[in-house]
């Protein structure tokens, strides 16, 4: 939507303002995943393969799925940080605009500092992709770019849920951090070396999965399903946001009944 | 143009308890106490008047202002503005409004204001040739001319709400809600944001709702006020009646030649006396002044008078007794 | 001493008001640990001779969790750093040779009153879970009172480490810049990524020149007995020899550094 982008566009120009300081957080955002992903190398250095996945097929998992937790950090970081903006009182500004509280929060807070894990990951993209033998089609790449982007989606969405729950408490909300940081640490690994539990909970209910094992598979070259079908479960993954959206517009409405 | 009633709401409020037991307790278990904020509200207002809108803290104010604005929905009562009920056609009704909060800022703080301006201009999507028209009439207004392409983390507390006023007008709103929008500000923007509300309410007709604690704001701008306390309205009425119930009472300063005598006056009290100066309050409702004077020259000589009226918060604290709030 | 016993129970009663803050935190940290174990599950099943077992790791990774807040570097004090950059530290100059001394405390019972408040849930946790997540018991009594020894050692060794860092803000005026590269390496090599012995050869080198794996790294591989009790005890001397340089090499820096903040003027 335009004004999305004119949200952006204002809040770049703030964070301009400090450039120090920009700088050198961004420079710490690259580090930190960084350091991650220098131990998932040594790792492999010290095991060579894990449960039949080598190096850099790890490192493709990993890089889809930072790029899109990096993304969404991005952009939806309103929702990461709403519960100042509840605290603040702010929220009432936004409900007497003409417009979505979703698309203003949306709108409320862009980290553009998060550019360097972005970069991080970006890196780790490109070194993957260029060591790793793949017969490319157009259904591969529209797979892997459905792949990023429902990740996005389903960050987003868990972000979403995190700052819908501010509307009942403030407390707490450190356990939304389990399934956005810890959700991004799990599913960096393909899910399938995991206990069966833990891959059928990431794939149904937060489905990270559908952005993690199958399509890799496939665009390594390993799956042998059907290749439209294939394409298609990221997006089914996307859909994640929708139940998301619905208990955020139960918290508004929760809070317009309660005040606060 | 805006009508309630029968508007009531309640909060359900978590109580608190001290020392270590308690709060163990407290993890298991939580008890609440039903709070009736505000109960049986019914008022109306037409278009173009300036209501101002009063009492005292935690009487509900906030509350009605959040209500008709639509941010909050009430328990029980209706509430139409322009045709709207406001929290259930919020989007629509809201393009038509302006709010001011005093101590919160809807600019975005470390970009020139302009700029802040340029994106409610896309969040109202106001049409670019009326965006320009209201603009520049509002800078003229307001003297915006020097500080609008200034961040406004680096404005006065004055020209911050200048900004905010204009703001809040750019969508030309029918109706702007003001709640406290002179707090802290030095006396020369005070009486500039007053003007201001005057003008456009003069000229653009808009409906003023301004909530506040300073009298004076009332003073100069409402002729109609709506006491709210404990939860109910007390009083809805002009401004003038409300001072001859409440604010009858006048200050009369005499000096005089000097006279060893004290000076009395039967229906006047005095409330200090010196033989050059005197001090007495009459209620005008009882005695006028001419006939207090008349009276005074009889027993002394005097040299100079001044009559002062009631201040107004006087007045609001007699208000607040006599309606036990 | 009492002034320590009623700060804990401030802290406690603050922890019970965020009672679900708490709650969450552990939940969060125990998410972490089973997820750091599946992931070496994995890599452990085809594995033939690893360097340290399974069991070893697992308990390593608990304790890790357990007492978080005793060995990361970036758990930081914004009162201090405020302090320092706006320049309000002129109150504190009066007696600079205490300074040292009452920074070093105040930060130690930080990280002591946080980490009183998780680490005795999850370790429960952690004790209770089924095979194979869970934590085993100490070996023996020696091997246990040895990792305490050591992690205590650690923390001070640890603290004596982050005072460096305030000082390092005197100089540089923001707190970001210089804490975060500094904390990355740090935590590298004081085993929070990965573990020590599973690090390459040469950058195990690099570690053992570094005082960062003695805050870490050793107390808990002394707890599961994979650092031998006649390698644990030279440890912990050479932890005590650590600390006691770092505190005095960091009381002279910063006695250094406030003489050139007097003698500038603030």
């Amino acid at each position: 939507m335009k004004l999305y982008f004119k949200y952006l566009l204002i809040h770049f120009k703030s964070q301009l303002q400090y450039r120090t300081s920009f700088w050198l957080l961004s420079i710490g955002q690259f580090f930190i995943p960084f350091t991650v992903f220098l131990g998932l190398y040594l790792l492999f250095e010290q095991f060579g393969q894990i449960k039949g996945w080598d190096f850099f097929e790890v490192a493709l998992c990993f890089a889809v799925i930072h790029l899109a937790f990096s993304l969404s950090e991005c952009l939806a970081r309103g929702f990461d940080v709403f519960s100042s903006l509840i605290v603040k009182g702010e929220f009432d500004r936004l409900l007497v605009r003409p417009r979505s509280t979703f698309l203003q929060v949306l709108g409320s807070k862009f980290e553009f500092t998060r550019v360097g894990r972005l970069l991080q990951s970006g890196f780790v993209f490109v070194l993957a992709l260029s060591n790793l033998s793949i017969e490319w089609s157009i259904t591969k790449v529209l797979t892997l770019l459905f792949m990023i982007s429902s990740g996005v989606f389903i960050f987003t969405g868990i972000y979403m849920l995190a700052a819908a729950m501010c509307f009942w408490t403030v407390q707490g909300l450190e356990v939304a951090n389990i399934f956005t940081d810890g959700g991004r640490e799990m599913a960096q690994y393909p899910l399938n070396i995991y206990q069966r539990w833990v891959t059928r909970f990431f794939t149904y209910v937060i489905p990270f999965g559908t952005v993690n094992y199958l399509p890799l598979m496939f665009i390594i070259g390993k799956n042998e399903g059907n290749e439209l079908l294939t394409m298609l479960i990221p997006m089914a993954g996307s859909l994640f946001i929708l139940p998301c959206f619905l208990v955020w517009k139960i918290g508004v409405r929760h809070y317009r009944s309660t005040g606060s | 143009m805006i009508h309630l009633d029968g508007i009531g709401k309640s909060y359900k409020i978590a109580k608190r308890q001290t020392g270590l037991r308690q709060a163990a307790k407290a993890l298991f278990y939580r008890e609440h106490t039903i709070v009736h904020a505000i109960k049986d509200i019914s008022f109306s207002i037409n278009q173009g008047e300036i209501v101002g809108y009063i009492g005292p803290n935690g009487a509900g104010k906030s509350t009605t202002i959040k209500i008709m604005s639509g941010i909050l929905m009430p328990d029980t009562g209706i509430c139409t503005i322009m045709g709207y009920t406001p929290w259930k056609d919020r989007t629509q009704y809201v393009q038509n409004i302006g709010v001011v909060f005093g101590q919160r800022s809807q600019l975005w703080w470390d970009v020139p204001v302009a700029d802040s301006y340029q994106l409610l201009k896309d969040i109202y999507k106001i049409p670019q040739q009326d965006y320009k028209n209201t603009l520049n009439l509002l800078i003229e207004t307001l003297e915006l001319q020097t500080i609008i392409h200034t961040p406004v983390r680096q404005l006065s507390l004055g020209q911050r709400m200048r900004c905010e006023m204009a703001a809040s007008l750019l969508h030309n709103p029918k109706i702007l809600f003001l709640d406290e929008p002179t707090i802290g500000l030095d006396a020369v923007s005070k009486m500039a944001v007053r003007q201001f509300i005057r003008t456009i309410n003069k000229e653009k007709g808009v409906t003023v709702i301004l909530t506040t604690h300073d009298m004076n704001d009332i003073e100069a701008l409402a002729e109609r006020v709506i006491l709210i306390g404990k939860g109910s309205l007390l009083y809805d009425g002009r401004l003038e009646e409300l001072r001859k119930r409440f604010g009858s009472h006048k200050t009369i300063t005499v000096e005089y030649k000097n006279n060893p005598n004290p000076v009395h006056i039967p229906g006047a009290a005095t409330l200090s006396w010196s033989p050059q100066r005197a001090i007495l309050s009459v209620d005008t409702n009882t005695m006028k002044t001419s006939d207090l004077i008349t009276e005074l020259s009889s027993q002394v000589e005097l040299e100079d008078v001044t009559i002062e009226s009631q201040p107004i918060e006087d007045m609001l604290v007699q208000l607040y007794k006599e309606y036990r709030v | 001493m009492r002034v320590y016993g009623s700060i804990l129970k401030l802290r406690l009663l603050v922890g019970f008001q965020y009672r679900t803050a708490a709650i969450a935190g552990v939940a969060t940290q125990l998410f972490w640990g089973f997820i750091t174990i599946m992931v070496f599950e994995a890599f452990y099943k085809y594995a033939q001779t690893p360097p340290i077992s399974l069991k070893e790791l697992i308990d390593y990774i608990w304790l890790k969790q357990a007492f978080l807040v005793f060995i990361t570097l970036w758990f930081r004090d914004n009162e201090l750093f405020d302090l320092i950059t706006s320049g309000n530290i002129a109150y504190e100059l009066c007696r600079p040779c205490e300074l040292y001394g009452f920074w070093y405390a105040k930060l130690l019972a930080q990280r002591l009153s946080s980490a009183f408040l998780r680490c005795f849930p999850i370790l429960f946790v952690a004790l209770l879970l089924t095979k194979p997540y869970n934590m085993t018991p100490p070996q023996s009594f020696s091997a246990f009172l040895l990792f305490l020894t050591a992690l205590i050692l650690g923390l001070l060794l640890l603290v004596s480490i982050s005072m460096f860092l305030y000082i390092s803000v005197f100089l540089t005026m923001s707190p970001v810049g210089s804490l975060l590269i500094f904390s990355v390496i740090g935590e590298f090599f004081a085993g929070l990524i990965i573990p020590v012995p599973l690090m390459p050869e040469p950058l195990q080198k690099i570690a053992d020149l570094l005082p960062f794996r003695w805050t870490a790294d050793f107390p808990f591989r002394v707890y599961s007995g994979h650092i031998p009790v006649q390698e644990a005890i030279m440890g912990i001397v050479i932890q005590t020899v650590y600390t006691i340089i770092l505190i005095w090499l960091g009381r002279a820096a910063l006695n250094h550094v406030l003489r050139r903040v007097a003698v500038q003027g603030g």
